[in-house]
Protein backbone atom coordinates (compact mmCIF):
# COMPACT_ATOMS: atom_id res chain seq x y z
CA UNK A 1 0.00 0.00 0.00
CA UNK A 2 1.41 3.18 -0.88
CA UNK A 3 -0.11 6.57 0.21
CA UNK A 4 0.82 9.99 -0.20
CA UNK A 5 0.72 12.89 2.31
CA UNK A 6 1.91 16.38 2.35
CA UNK A 7 5.58 16.03 3.80
CA UNK A 8 5.94 11.90 3.51
CA UNK A 9 4.53 8.88 2.12
CA UNK A 10 4.08 5.74 4.09
CA UNK A 11 4.97 1.70 2.92
CA UNK A 12 3.31 -0.87 5.42
CA UNK A 13 3.94 -4.56 5.56
CA UNK A 14 2.54 -6.27 8.50
CA UNK A 15 3.74 -4.46 11.22
CA UNK A 16 6.64 -2.63 9.66
CA UNK A 17 6.08 0.90 8.60
CA UNK A 18 8.42 2.80 6.14
CA UNK A 19 7.52 6.59 6.00
CA UNK A 20 9.84 8.25 3.38
CA UNK A 21 10.47 11.80 4.40
CA UNK A 22 10.71 14.61 1.69
CA UNK A 23 12.26 18.33 1.45
CA UNK A 24 14.40 19.61 4.17
CA UNK A 25 14.13 19.27 7.93
CA UNK A 26 14.89 22.30 9.91
CA UNK A 27 13.15 23.37 13.24
CA UNK A 28 10.33 25.12 10.81
CA UNK A 29 9.60 21.96 8.99
CA UNK A 30 10.19 19.92 12.60
CA UNK A 31 6.69 20.87 14.37
CA UNK A 32 4.25 19.95 11.57
CA UNK A 33 6.54 16.50 10.64
CA UNK A 34 7.04 15.81 14.07
CA UNK A 35 2.81 16.17 14.73
CA UNK A 36 2.07 14.15 11.75
CA UNK A 37 4.52 11.08 12.16
CA UNK A 38 3.08 11.40 16.09
CA UNK A 39 -0.84 10.69 14.84
CA UNK A 40 0.18 8.05 12.06
CA UNK A 41 2.69 6.08 14.83
CA UNK A 42 0.06 6.12 17.75
CA UNK A 43 -2.78 5.25 15.36
CA UNK A 44 -0.56 2.32 13.62
CA UNK A 45 1.80 1.71 16.41
CA UNK A 46 4.19 -0.04 14.24
CA UNK A 47 6.76 -3.02 15.51
CA UNK A 48 9.39 -1.42 13.51
CA UNK A 49 9.40 1.92 11.77
CA UNK A 50 12.33 2.78 9.19
CA UNK A 51 12.52 6.40 8.48
CA UNK A 52 13.78 6.80 4.80
CA UNK A 53 15.90 9.84 4.27
CA UNK A 54 16.80 9.39 0.70
CA UNK A 55 14.59 12.33 0.00
CA UNK A 56 16.13 14.46 1.97
CA UNK A 57 18.04 17.76 1.03
CA UNK A 58 18.45 19.28 3.97
CA UNK A 59 18.67 18.52 7.73
CA UNK A 60 20.24 20.41 10.53
CA UNK A 61 20.10 20.00 14.63
CA UNK A 62 16.84 20.23 14.44
CA UNK A 63 15.86 16.89 12.87
CA UNK A 64 18.29 15.48 15.03
CA UNK A 65 15.73 16.51 18.16
CA UNK A 66 13.10 15.27 16.15
CA UNK A 67 14.56 11.60 15.41
CA UNK A 68 15.51 11.52 18.99
CA UNK A 69 12.08 12.35 19.79
CA UNK A 70 10.51 9.55 17.37
CA UNK A 71 12.58 6.74 18.90
CA UNK A 72 11.63 8.34 22.60
CA UNK A 73 7.71 7.35 21.19
CA UNK A 74 8.17 4.46 19.35
CA UNK A 75 10.37 2.58 22.59
CA UNK A 76 7.27 3.83 24.38
CA UNK A 77 5.46 1.54 22.23
CA UNK A 78 7.21 -0.63 22.12
CA UNK A 79 8.83 -0.75 18.84
CA UNK A 80 11.86 -0.40 16.74
CA UNK A 81 13.36 2.44 14.97
CA UNK A 82 15.93 3.14 11.76
CA UNK A 83 16.84 5.33 9.57
CA UNK A 84 17.52 4.21 6.02
CA UNK A 85 19.51 6.34 2.73
CA UNK A 86 20.37 9.26 4.31
CA UNK A 87 22.39 11.65 2.12
CA UNK A 88 26.07 12.82 3.01
CA UNK A 89 25.07 16.13 4.32
CA UNK A 90 22.43 14.43 6.41
CA UNK A 91 25.17 11.52 7.41
CA UNK A 92 27.73 14.30 8.43
CA UNK A 93 25.31 15.50 10.79
CA UNK A 94 23.89 12.36 12.19
CA UNK A 95 27.85 11.00 12.82
CA UNK A 96 28.56 14.40 15.12
CA UNK A 97 25.64 13.75 17.22
CA UNK A 98 27.08 9.97 17.61
CA UNK A 99 23.14 9.11 16.63
CA UNK A 100 24.30 5.73 15.47
CA UNK A 101 24.69 4.70 19.10
CA UNK A 102 20.91 5.45 19.18
CA UNK A 103 19.16 4.48 16.06
CA UNK A 104 20.62 2.01 13.34
CA UNK A 105 21.72 3.87 10.32
CA UNK A 106 21.79 2.18 7.37
CA UNK A 107 25.37 1.42 6.24
CA UNK A 108 26.59 1.66 9.45
CA UNK A 109 27.78 -0.79 11.78
CA UNK A 110 27.58 0.18 15.37
CA UNK A 111 24.90 -0.65 17.37
CA UNK A 112 20.94 0.19 16.78
CA UNK A 113 17.46 -1.41 16.70
CA UNK A 114 18.63 -4.15 14.64
CA UNK A 115 15.97 -6.76 14.52
CA UNK B 1 26.61 51.01 3.88
CA UNK B 2 29.11 50.09 5.65
CA UNK B 3 32.96 51.01 3.81
CA UNK B 4 34.75 47.76 2.25
CA UNK B 5 37.45 46.59 4.53
CA UNK B 6 40.78 45.31 3.22
CA UNK B 7 41.22 42.10 1.69
CA UNK B 8 37.19 42.08 1.61
CA UNK B 9 35.67 41.40 -2.25
CA UNK B 10 32.16 41.57 -1.53
CA UNK B 11 29.48 42.60 1.47
CA UNK B 12 25.93 40.76 1.40
CA UNK B 13 24.06 42.22 4.62
CA UNK B 14 20.45 40.75 5.15
CA UNK B 15 17.91 41.79 7.53
CA UNK B 16 15.29 39.45 8.39
CA UNK B 17 11.80 39.23 10.76
CA UNK B 18 13.25 36.29 13.35
CA UNK B 19 10.31 33.99 12.10
CA UNK B 20 11.01 30.18 11.53
CA UNK B 21 9.89 30.70 8.21
CA UNK B 22 12.94 32.71 7.40
CA UNK B 23 15.27 29.66 8.32
CA UNK B 24 15.32 28.24 5.20
CA UNK B 25 15.41 32.12 3.26
CA UNK B 26 18.55 32.78 5.15
CA UNK B 27 20.49 29.44 4.37
CA UNK B 28 19.62 29.92 0.76
CA UNK B 29 20.47 33.41 0.17
CA UNK B 30 23.81 33.19 2.21
CA UNK B 31 24.54 30.04 -0.24
CA UNK B 32 24.17 31.41 -2.90
CA UNK B 33 25.86 34.27 -2.12
CA UNK B 34 28.74 32.22 -0.88
CA UNK B 35 28.89 30.22 -4.50
CA UNK B 36 30.78 33.18 -5.90
CA UNK B 37 33.75 31.97 -4.05
CA UNK B 38 33.43 28.40 -5.88
CA UNK B 39 33.18 26.21 -2.75
CA UNK B 40 32.66 22.28 -2.92
CA UNK B 41 28.94 21.22 -2.56
CA UNK B 42 30.13 19.77 0.40
CA UNK B 43 31.33 22.98 1.84
CA UNK B 44 27.96 25.21 0.92
CA UNK B 45 26.45 22.12 2.61
CA UNK B 46 28.28 23.03 6.02
CA UNK B 47 27.96 26.68 5.21
CA UNK B 48 23.90 26.28 4.86
CA UNK B 49 24.09 23.93 7.98
CA UNK B 50 25.56 26.57 10.29
CA UNK B 51 23.67 29.65 9.28
CA UNK B 52 20.69 27.37 9.63
CA UNK B 53 21.67 26.78 13.07
CA UNK B 54 22.68 30.78 14.11
CA UNK B 55 19.62 31.97 12.76
CA UNK B 56 17.23 29.38 14.64
CA UNK B 57 19.45 30.53 18.24
CA UNK B 58 17.93 33.55 16.80
CA UNK B 59 14.36 32.91 16.61
CA UNK B 60 13.86 30.24 19.24
CA UNK B 61 16.54 31.43 22.23
CA UNK B 62 17.39 35.30 21.72
CA UNK B 63 13.61 36.52 20.71
CA UNK B 64 11.75 33.14 22.25
CA UNK B 65 9.59 32.71 19.25
CA UNK B 66 8.08 36.62 19.75
CA UNK B 67 9.22 39.14 17.38
CA UNK B 68 12.61 40.63 16.66
CA UNK B 69 14.94 41.15 13.67
CA UNK B 70 18.14 38.69 12.65
CA UNK B 71 20.87 40.71 11.05
CA UNK B 72 22.84 39.00 8.87
CA UNK B 73 26.43 39.78 7.50
CA UNK B 74 28.31 38.00 4.72
CA UNK B 75 32.05 38.83 3.24
CA UNK B 76 33.53 37.11 1.28
CA UNK B 77 37.21 37.71 1.27
CA UNK B 78 40.77 37.08 -0.67
CA UNK B 79 42.22 33.93 -0.46
CA UNK B 80 38.53 31.76 -0.72
CA UNK B 81 37.46 32.57 2.79
CA UNK B 82 33.88 33.39 3.58
CA UNK B 83 32.79 35.34 7.15
CA UNK B 84 29.44 35.21 8.07
CA UNK B 85 28.19 37.26 10.92
CA UNK B 86 24.44 36.67 12.44
CA UNK B 87 23.52 39.22 14.83
CA UNK B 88 20.43 39.76 17.31
CA UNK B 89 18.89 42.27 19.96
CA UNK B 90 17.44 39.37 21.67
CA UNK B 91 17.66 38.50 25.42
CA UNK B 92 21.22 37.22 25.17
CA UNK B 93 23.25 34.25 26.58
CA UNK B 94 23.97 34.09 30.38
CA UNK B 95 26.63 31.48 29.76
CA UNK B 96 28.74 31.60 26.41
CA UNK B 97 30.88 28.53 27.47
CA UNK B 98 28.18 26.31 28.58
CA UNK B 99 25.62 27.45 25.54
CA UNK B 100 28.00 25.86 23.32
CA UNK B 101 28.81 22.28 25.27
CA UNK B 102 27.14 19.64 22.70
CA UNK B 103 23.92 18.96 23.59
CA UNK B 104 23.67 21.86 26.18
CA UNK B 105 19.65 23.40 25.91
CA UNK B 106 17.63 25.92 27.77
CA UNK B 107 14.71 24.37 26.20
CA UNK B 108 14.52 20.41 27.42
CA UNK B 109 10.39 20.69 26.39
CA UNK B 110 10.81 21.29 22.86
CA UNK B 111 12.86 18.58 21.76
CA UNK B 112 15.74 20.74 20.98
CA UNK B 113 19.09 18.44 20.39
CA UNK B 114 21.23 21.34 22.07
CA UNK B 115 23.64 20.51 18.79
CA UNK B 116 23.45 24.33 17.54
CA UNK B 117 27.04 25.39 18.59
CA UNK B 118 28.22 22.00 18.15
CA UNK B 119 27.19 21.75 14.12
CA UNK B 120 28.21 25.51 13.58
CA UNK B 121 32.14 25.00 15.14
CA UNK B 122 32.36 21.18 13.26
CA UNK B 123 31.30 22.86 9.95
CA UNK B 124 32.94 26.25 9.94
CA UNK B 125 36.63 26.25 10.40
CA UNK B 126 36.60 29.21 13.20
CA UNK B 127 33.17 30.52 15.73
CA UNK B 128 33.04 33.08 17.59
CA UNK B 129 30.42 34.51 19.96
CA UNK B 130 30.04 37.77 21.48
CA UNK B 131 27.00 38.20 24.05
CA UNK B 132 25.56 40.61 26.65
CA UNK B 133 22.86 39.90 28.70
CA UNK B 134 19.52 42.04 27.55
CA UNK B 135 21.49 43.54 24.86
CA UNK B 136 21.95 40.55 22.18
CA UNK B 137 24.01 38.11 20.45
CA UNK B 138 26.60 38.06 17.82
CA UNK B 139 27.70 34.73 16.27
CA UNK B 140 30.69 35.11 13.63
CA UNK B 141 31.50 32.01 11.49
CA UNK B 142 34.64 31.76 8.88
CA UNK B 143 35.14 29.43 6.79
CA UNK B 144 37.98 28.90 3.90
CA UNK B 145 36.52 27.38 0.78
CA UNK B 146 36.97 26.66 -2.85
CA UNK B 147 39.92 25.58 -5.27
CA UNK B 148 42.18 28.39 -3.57
CA UNK B 149 42.27 26.27 -0.33
CA UNK B 150 43.53 23.31 -2.41
CA UNK B 151 46.03 24.93 -4.31
CA UNK B 152 47.89 26.57 -0.68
Amino acid sequence: MIRTQYRFDIRKRDRLLVVRLFGEIDHHGAATLRREIDELLLRERPARLVLDLSRIEFMDSAGLGFLMGRLRLLRELGGTMAVSSPNEGVRKILRLAGMERFIEIEGETEKGDRR
Amino acid sequence: MKKRVKGEINRFELKLPAISVNESVARAAVAVFCAQQDPTATELADIKCAVSEAVTNCIVHAYREKSGLCYITVCLLEGGTVRITVRDTGCGITDVKRAREPLFTTDAAGERSGMGFTVMENFMDRLLVRSCRGKGTTVTMIKRVGRQKEED
